[in-house]
């Protein structure tokens, strides 16, 4: 299997705080590593160290084989998009959707001018979003399609690692189900590689092929998926685990004060 | 359980101002030391019921219709602890300040009352010497504190408005099973609202799913979840993501 991630020995020091500690892990190509953890555990911090949001104290990035240094070039920014949790902070709300596709594909030249309308419609039926939808405002849109918007605009230049940060944490269970089934969909059209963060473990089971699991700044355990959810190695994620609340099975009576 | 109702729902109809129907003709019932879920969707009008109940409905929304009968104590869980606390007090004071208004007893007697309730939740020891400011405290720590000034009122009813959404899965666990004890041990009702169906089936004995201020289907816990014939209800049912069972190992939960 091709490497398409390698991180080592990464760390990020706030002040006096450690927010990443010696982080290494590996991500396979056309694969999605699942990431998880409770707050404060660094999951976010590791995803913007990767993307180049902020520049590590220490340790190597490499992507495809090329490291990735604290400047980078356009080619390298590039390669990795991001999704974040919230929608409405990540997407223009003065820019149509026309123009939130365009600007990416425009500047990495992805396409030529005359050919960004063709695309930004294609993209847009990529994410079961209307033609029509292309002039008009994010706040014309539900959540979940707003979602949509900001997974077609990662996906606009063809990045070759996509990293999604809690992108479905904002929206309501049934919605989360629709943007979770697009990603699947998505994954196998296009052989996405993708590092997708999330706290909830139902959608990482969903989603991944491998799981991480963060705490406290540290990498507590990385398994591929069916180990970790039937058999956990660390004792922290064991407790994670047991902790998730389960819908009652057929046999058990259900609510604690009947 | 006998059943005697404490409170009781009847039609209840929320407008705003512009007569932009917000809850239609919400009805159900609370029998003493029960516990009722509201279920459903964000928008589907489960906290306004829910701050109906109390009487503290946000600015610009009325009461249209419908009458809510109960003539029992009433208190109230928040979703996020940190907004409900004020950062500028520390929370032994404000927890005290609470029993003396609502207990009518002397500071002294209040601070006594206080330091137990803050200790039957479990927390910290140190509380007693230092007091501390809510931003002192972890995420789960503040919201027992909320449930201590809830519990301060000394309520038959306890009205929770999405305990845990805001919390790490394995303090959701601590909260629902630290409610669940003092609920067998002090014997309050509550209504819970929960957008998660697997926390409400653990808490709740009857459910009430809601979409679009409506209650769709109502009925008990179990009959409801395996059951349902609403499709907003199987809908529901059908959108919560699976995480399998542990390998040798029984369910911990609940």
């Amino acid at each position: 299997m091709e490497l398409a991630l390698q991180v080592k020995n990464v760390s990020v020091h706030y002040g006096g705080f450690t927010a990443l500690d010696d982080i290494s892990l590996d991500l396979q190509q056309h694969k999605v590593l699942g990431l998880v953890g409770e707050s404060g555990s660094g999951k976010s911090t590791l995803a913007r160290v990767i993307a180049g949001l902020i520049t590590p104290d220490g340790g190597e990035i490499t992507l495809n084989s090329q490291p990735l240094l604290k400047k980078r070039s356009r080619a390298q920014r590039k390669q990795i998009q991001m999704i974040f949790q919230n929608p409405d902070a990540s997407l223009n709300p003065k820019h149509s959707v026309r123009q939130i596709l365009s600007e990416a594909l425009l500047f990495h030249r992805i396409v030529d001018r005359a050919q960004v309308e063709k695309r930004c419609k294609e993209l847009l039926a990529k994410v079961h979003i209307e033609e029509s939808g292309l002039d008009r405002f994010p706040h014309e849109f539900s959540g979940g399609q707003r979602q949509r918007i900001a997974i077609a605009r990662a996906l606009s230049v063809e990045p070759s690692l996509l990293i999604a940060d809690e992108p479905t944490s904002a929206l309501d269970v049934s919605v989360q189900r629709s943007v979770l089934e697009l990603f699947g969909k998505l994954k196998e059209e296009l052989n996405l590689t993708m590092l997708f963060i999330s706290h909830d473990l139902g959608v990482i089971h969903e989603i991944s092929d491998t799981v991480a699991v963060m705490r406290q700044g540290r990498l507590v355990e990385l398994n591929p998926k069916d180990r970790f959810f039937a058999n956990p190695e660390s004792e922290y994620s064991l407790e994670l685990l047991s902790a998730v609340p389960r819908m009652p099975k057929p046999s058990t009576p259900g609510g604690l004060t009947t | 359980m006998s059943y005697n109702i404490i409170l009781e729902v009847e039609d209840l109809s929320l407008e705003t101002k512009q007569h932009h129907r917000l809850v239609n003709r919400v009805s159900f019932a609370l029998g003493k030391g029960e516990t009722i879920g509201l279920v459903g969707e964000s928008g589907s009008g489960k906290s306004l019921t829910l701050r109906a109940i109390l009487g503290l409905l946000p600015r610009g929304v009325e009461k249209v219709d419908g009458t809510i009968k109960s003539d029992e104590r009433t208190a109230m869980v928040f979703q996020d602890p940190r907004g409900a606390l004020d950062p500028l007090c520390p929370v032994v004071k404000q927890l005290s300040e609470v029993v003396r208004f609502r207990q009518q007893v002397s500071k002294k007697a209040a601070r006594e009352i206080a330091l137990e309730l803050l200790e039957r939740l479990g927390l910290p020891d140190s509380l007693k010497t230092a007091d501390r400011y809510p931003s002192q405290l972890s995420g789960g720590q503040c919201q027992r504190v909320v449930i201590a000034i809830a519990l301060a009122c000394k309520p038959s009813i306890l009205l929770c408005d999405e305990p845990t959404t805001a919390l790490d899965v394995t303090v959701q666990k601590q909260i629902i099973e630290t409610i669940s004890a003092l609920q067998k041990e002090l014997g309050f009702a509550m209504v819970f609202v929960t957008h998660n169906l697997a926390v409400a089936a653990a808490m709740c004995s009857k459910l009430c799913v809601m979409k679009n201020g409506e209650i769709v289907e109502q009925g008990d816990t179990l009959d409801l979840l395996q059951n349902p014939q609403d499709p907003y209800t199987q809908m529901l049912i059908n959108s919560v993501l699976p995480v399998p069972e542990l390998e040798g190992s029984e369910r911990i939960w609940n």
